[in-house]
């Protein structure tokens, strides 16, 4: 059994930790405990800002601070961060394209049991439709903490999405490399590529080992940067196996689904089909009831493959 | 104030009512009240108050100043391109497809524009974020920003305020253009924001009331603001919507209406003449 940490924990791990070496800024809207920037906060309380809860004015306070040289992390809940301060974000940071890092955790359903207002689907959706936006969306906690330092190192608006939940380390602390806006190919096939992001990630590595077991050769490929796409590596999979599933804990409006179906109709068509939360709202439940509930398991990737593989011309 | 420095700020503050007027004339809309009301508080500051370098418009050291009434933009491009930060016949160019000075200010292009604005409410936060950067980098620049009546029925505006308030922002002065008059019709009577002195005083913040058009109290509004410390200043400047062109004082119809040929041209021999332009 892999070892399970949550994405907002290497979150605040990363941020921990790179405080060290550089003098970035950390802004949070009275979450610091659960969005894990209070780890950076003990370490560097004269760089961490409490702004209260209110999250509009802490994104335009950060967008000040980049406009005056300083690199901020801006914290909150994805549903506060994205929606809430969606215009905040839209107009203060994205087009002027300042230097704001936004770290937002407890995204998507896996925030369990508080329930459907605070279980943001919406928030890939969102943040893609402003222009150059950077989207990372981790699979793990390694992923994450390497996400944080690509997004320092990059210079413009990012958005960060992580989770509450504690998820399965898949990826190797010593090895793993991450490029921003590259898609990594987990698994090779000919039959269908799974492309994946975040949680949906590990599912999909289980969805494909099931197929494997049923004759059905299946790609798997993670996407951890939504946007940019990396075109390259969907139209690749589009032209070598002729058929895609997507998964992803957000809503098939407008989130990774979106974008593959989007890149692939356009350039060279194949069978989509999305795995995601299908236009509805969340609800309170455990994390592995609501899983299943909104169908993010490897079971219905598998059932999708199948589907999508029928499709075929 | 000495009378010969006073008479030249106002002909540099009538020569940017000129700029507002020849801008929104040609572009054929825009807003020239609030940009009117202002005139002689932007002449001040990019005159007097600022330690700004056109030929250096990102100097680090430099104060900032947020317009985050950015609808009045005319009124920031006019003093901008008096002190010469960018030609003076492009403001001509306002708004057409092929200029860079946007309908409402925009901090990537337009040389001297500290920050991005046009949205209400988000200018006051974004000082905020300048004035913290400079304590942080222990830089004694301030920050400026110019915030309406009107605008300040914006909630946003207020979680600001407790923000300078709470991180003791005392190199931020927040100054209100107080015309009392709004799209729909008169502030108080839209959604009364008053009494703007004992709110902001109840937020922590020092707080002055002058006349917008009168540079000996503008001067001293600003200088008393660089006295406190430990909190910030909000100055209530009492404006006068329209100023300086008889037609257009205190209409509400003047927001956001750009004058036509007859008009501008009335407008511009008023001003000519008081001013012995």
């Amino acid at each position: 059994m892999a070892e399970k940490i949550a994405t907002r924990q290497a979150y605040g791990e990363a941020l921990a930790e790179l405080g060290e070496k550089y003098n970035f800024v950390v802004l949070d809207a009275d979450l610091a405990a659960a969005t894990k920037t209070g780890i950076f906060k003990k370490k560097f309380p004269n760089r961490h800002f409490d702004c209260g809860i209110a999250e509009g004015n802490m994104m335009s306070v950060a967008a000040g601070l980049a406009a005056a040289g300083k690199v901020p992390f801006v914290s909150s809940f994805a549903m506060f961060a994205s929606g809430r301060a969606f215009e905040q974000i839209r107009n203060s940071i994205g087009y002027p394209h300042l230097n704001v890092k936004i770290g937002a955790t407890h995204a998507g359903l896996t925030v369990g049991e508080d329930g459907a207002t605070h279980q943001c689907n919406e928030d890939i959706a969102l943040m893609r439709t402003i222009p150059g936006m950077t989207i990372i969306n981790p699979a793990d906690a390694v992923e994450a903490r390497a996400a944080v330092e690509a997004a320092l190192h990059f210079n413009g608006p990012v958005y960060l999405r992580f989770g509450r939940y504690a998820v399965p380390v898949i990826n190797d602390r010593e090895t793993y490399r991450f490029e921003l806006g590259k898609g990594v190919q987990l698994r090779d096939g000919k039959d269908v590529t799974i492309i994946a992001t975040g949680i949906m990630v590990d599912m999909a590595n289980t969805a494909a080992q099931a197929l494997e077991k049923e004759g059905i050769s299946a790609r798997v490929v993670n996407i951890h940067t939504i946007k940019p796409l990396d075109r390259e590596i969907v139209l690749k999979a589009a032209k070598e196996t002729g058929a895609i599933v997507t998964a992803e804990e957000h809503s098939i409006i407008g989130g990774l689904g979106a974008a593959v179906a989007e890149t692939v109709s356009e350039a060279y068509p194949v069978p989509v089909l999305r795995v995601g939360v299908n236009d509805q709202f969340g609800r309170s439940g455990s994390v592995p009831a609501l899983l299943e509930m909104y169908g993010l398991t490897p079971d219905n990737i598998v059932k999708k493959a199948k589907e999508v593989i029928s499709l075929k011309k | 104030m000495e009378r010969a420095k006073k008479q030249q700020l106002a002909k540099i503050a009538a020569r940017v009512r000129l700029d507002i007027l020849d801008q929104t004339h040609a572009a054929g809309s825009g807003h020239p009240g609030g940009s009117l009301s202002i005139a002689d508080i932007m002449t001040y500051l990019y005159f007097v108050e600022m330690n700004v370098d056109p030929a250096d418009p990102k100097m680090a050291s430099r104060d900032r100043f947020v317009l985050s009434k950015g609808h009045t933009a005319p009124a920031l491009y006019g003093v901008l391109a008096e002190r010469g930060f960018f030609p003076r016949e492009d403001l001509l160019t306002l708004r057409k497809i092929d200029s860079y000075l946007q309908g409402h200010p925009d901090m990537k292009n337009i040389p001297g524009v500290d920050m991005s604005t046009g949205s209400l409410g988000l200018g006051v936060s974004a000082a905020c974020g300048m004035a913290l950067a400079a304590k942080l980098d222990g830089r004694d620049y301030r920050t400026y920003t110019m915030l309406g009546d009107g605008e300040s029925e914006e909630g946003q505006v207020w979680e600001a305020m407790m923000f300078a308030a709470h991180y003791k922002l005392d190199n931020l002065v927040v100054m209100i253009d107080w015309n009392g008059l709004q799209i729909d019709g008169p502030v108080t009577e839209i959604m009364n924001p008053t009494p703007h002195d004992k709110k902001l005083e109840a937020f922590g913040f020092h707080v002055i009331v002058a006349d917008g058009h009168d540079f000996d109290e503008i001067e001293r509004a600003l200088e008393k603001a660089k006295t406190v410390k430990g909190r910030p200043t909000a100055i209530i400047f009492k404006t006068t919507k329209g100023k300086g062109v008889s037609f257009m004082e205190n209409q509400v119809s003047w927001h956001g209406v750009a004058p036509n040929d007859e008009q501008h041209e009335q407008a511009v021999t008023e001003i000519r003449a008081k001013a012995k332009l």
